[in-house]
């Protein structure tokens, strides 16, 4: 039974794989263009993604307030380069490169707090707890950026305008802008870094470690408290990444956005199988790419629905993912 | 003492600095749209100071006091406020019954709207409790059964014209329909899975009313909905033939189909409190509880856990079901705005305050919640976020609710009362 639930869940994503690639065979300009769109969508979803994926590899919670870390991130982005460019930096790289450290920093600090003050006390409470107490997190992490930055709606001037064709059809130009590659780009460099600690530095083996087995990690001597501490820290280092990128991609950001892109960000873990870093990644492509391709042929109301329909068919058909493991819970 | 408060003053300054790092740039720098259309930023030096003061106050404070008291001394003090309570609640129960029942005789418009207002989420807290307080399923969607609930009476009531005491059975058994048709899919997932894909479903139910426009009239809403009548009996201001006030010769009033509604949602509160503590002592109560202390055990003792689950869901969506047409009639008004994820988050953390499986601490807590916001209502904007740190500080502080300590439903020989340490919810 196990197996042709497993199958059938494959199925389903190699039909939808499938159809993707007839949309693109067939109607090919314009679905280059979505293709291109959803590449950078997806790669901003697959980075918020790894925070939840780690976590739950790590202590078997879903972090709900990740998904508001991502959205003071990018709040954080865009108050640093408001304060840039009023300071007289001009260069966007510089500009870009100093917002990245510095939201980053203060995200990893929010991450870093979240999880001592809200997780923490919890560890061995009864099975709800450390989950209710994360969508409280939640909700003061939204309220609180609410009530200190307002409820409107924040727009920002796009800093890279212009970019470059690809194709000159007649009939429809596609676009490359410079956003569109400076996110890809980025993206891939923050995740080459990140692999690195994971797999080549000693907090990348404790981590995986603790992700094997907590309790066996910590009687070998390994720090579990900091290990995880510092595994809220590259979930909320990796977030406020993504928060740039998505300030710097659609330009308006307000309070709520930590919301639905936290749920669309977690179907991607959970598609790419969770636990599985790689896999988060993948799932995040799938998710931007399912999105963008479901909004240009289908319909954009209904895109946030589109999301979460997958969410709830990976879970029943292909609860492991498309790259985790089956997980068989032991008495 | 002065290496202790030495000690505390270090970490209150650590505290400090993290809060200054957290709070500096967004409070202190406000985006705020500029003289030419661009954000420019405002600095609130103040603000900042205030905000950082008060952790260093507050983080100094706490560990003096902890230090003072000592670990064994907090859990024995715990201990005697979970027993008082428990003692009181004996008394409180009935006093707020016979407060909620003498209500409408003090005749003010006010306190009638803010207790049906109250009302309203005690009873949803009552129903959200049967399915996370008694049967450990984390619902986070169960606006979608308000909803359905609200949307079937106003769409059966407009288009068909039928009343409201008809389509309150409907209403319920349609949200328990629901209730059943998403719990299906979901039987084998995992808590935390669970309560993720129950908030997908609330969102989804949610697009879904704000797009089927030739069904729901989209974000417009629906408005124009029946009032509920007695016996037939209408409660229009003006009086008139055939209602309340013709029939009882009384000076027609606004005041008297506010009391009656309140009395209306009164006693589907009661119905729900009602049907909940029997249950609870019947065999499907028995085995929701049990599911919720341990599912594999649950299993291999032979009950089944696909029936358990589905009976919990269906009986949390009816009452949920009956709670949404009473908004619907109330409001004579509903759109989906009404029905966004922050009220499933607000029903959800009036029961886990209230102490799991509590009714008394539901009530309560609801009451203090929504009550308690509505006098504060200049507060306005910092009221969601004084409940989101509700429920981070009490699961730090006290994970079984504010009242919890239950008698066993079954003992053996003398029943006695289990501290709260013990057992995953609240007093029955």
């Amino acid at each position: 039974m196990p197996v042709l639930t497993r199958l059938l869940g494959l199925l389903l994503v190699l039909v939808v794989l499938g159809w993707l690639v007839f949309v693109f065979v067939t109607g090919t300009p314009y679905a280059l263009q979505q293709l291109v769109n959803g590449v950078t969508l997806g790669m901003i979803y697959g980075l918020i993604a790894v925070g939840y994926t780690m976590v739950y590899g790590i202590i078997g919670m879903i972090n709900f307030a990740h998904g508001d870390i991502f959205m003071v991130g990018a709040f954080l982005s865009l108050i640093a380069l408001i304060a840039l460019s009023s300071l007289g930096v001009t260069s966007v790289p510089l500009a870009l490169a100093l917002t990245l450290l510095f939201a980053a920093a203060i995200a990893a600090l929010y991450g870093w707090t979240v999880e001592r003050v809200a997780y923490r006390p919890l560890r061995g409470s009864f099975r709800l707890a450390p989950l209710i107490s994360a969508i409280g997190m939640s909700i003061t992490l939204q309220n609180f950026v609410q009530v200190s930055q307002g409820a409107r709606v924040k727009p920002m001037e796009p800093l890279l305008p212009g970019g470059i064709s690809l194709l000159n059809d007649p009939d429809f130009a596609v676009q490359l802008s410079w956003m569109q590659i400076a996110i890809v780009v980025t993206t891939l460099a923050v995740l080459g870094v990140f692999t690195w600690i994971v797999t080549r530095t000693p907090l990348g083996r404790s981590m995986r470690a603790c992700e094997q087995d907590l309790k066996m990690a910590g009687l070998l001597g390994i720090d579990t408290d900091r290990t995880i501490s510092l595994t809220f820290v590259l979930g909320a280092l990796l977030a406020a990444v993504a928060g740039l990128m998505i300030l710097l991609y659609y330009g308006v950001i307000d309070f709520y956005i930590g919301f639905v892109a936290g749920v669309k960000a977690f179907t991607a873990a959970v598609l790419g199988g969770i636990g599985s870093l790689p896999g988060a990644v993948l799932g995040g492509l799938l998710i931007g790419l399912i999105e963008t391709f479901w909004s240009a042929y289908f319909s954009v109301q209904y895109k946030d629905v589109a999301a979460f329909s997958i969410l709830v068919i990976a879970l029943i058909f292909l609860p492991t993912g498309i790259l985790g493991r089956a997980d068989v819970e032991k008495v | 003492m002065s290496a202790t408060l030495r000690a505390a003053s270090r970490d209150a300054l650590l505290s400090a600095l993290v809060a200054l790092g957290l709070f500096g740039p967004m409070i202190g720098l406000l985006t705020a749209p500029g003289p030419t259309g661009g954000l420019t930023l405002v600095s609130r030096p103040a603000a900042v100071a205030i905000a950082v003061s008060t952790v260093f106050a507050g983080r100094l404070l706490l560990l003096l006091w902890r230090a003072r008291r000592g670990r064994r001394a907090a859990y024995a003090q715990n201990r005697a406020l979970a027993e008082w309570l428990n003692r009181a609640g004996r008394y409180v129960g009935p006093a707020l019954l016979l407060g909620a029942l003498l209500l409408p005789l003090t005749g003010e418009r006010y306190y009638l709207d803010l207790g049906v207002l109250v009302m309203t989420y005690v009873m949803l807290g009552w129903g959200l409790n049967i399915v996370v307080g008694l049967a450990g399923l984390l619902d986070l969607g169960y606006v979608a059964f308000y909803a359905v609930g609200a949307y079937s009476y106003a769409i059966f009531s407009t288009t068909f014209g039928l009343g409201f005491w008809t389509c309150l059975p409907i209403a319920g058994l349609l949200a328990a329909l629901w209730g059943v048709i998403l719990g299906f899919p979901v039987l084998r997932l995992r808590g935390d899975y669970l309560a993720i894909v129950t908030l997908a479903f609330g969102e989804i139910i949610r697009i879904v009313l704000v797009n089927w426009v030739s069904l729901t009239n989209g974000p417009n809403g629906i408005s124009g909905i029946p009032r509920p009548t007695l016996f037939g009996l209408t409660f229009n201001a003006g009086g008139g033939p055939g209602s309340f006030a013709d029939f009882f010769g009384v000076t027609p009033s606004i005041t008297h189909r506010i009391a009656f509604l309140y009395y209306v949602i009164l006693g589907l509160a009661l119905l729900t409190n009602w049907v909940t503590l029997r249950l609870r002592r019947q065999p499907l109560g028995r085995a929701w509880e049990a599911m919720r202390e341990d599912e594999i055990a649950c299993r291999s003792l032979g009950i089944n856990i696909t029936r358990t689950k589905l009976t919990a869901f269906a009986t949390g969506a009816l009452f949920g079901g009956f709670a949404g047409a009473f908004f619907a009639t109330r409001q004579a008004f509903i759109s989906p705005e009404s029905f966004t994820f922050i009220e499933s988050a607000i029903v959800l953390a009036i029961v886990v305050l209230g102490g799991l499986g509590s009714q008394l601490g539901v009530a309560l807590a609801a009451l203090v919640m929504i009550g308690g916001g509505e006098l504060f209502r200049s507060f306005a904007e910092y009221r969601m976020l004084a409940f989101g740190l509700a429920l981070v500080v009490v699961m730090v502080l006290r994970p079984r609710g504010l009242v919890s300590g239950r008698t066993p439903s079954v003992a053996l020989g003398a029943r006695r009362e289990i501290s709260a340490e013990l057992v995953a919810e609240g007093r029955g």
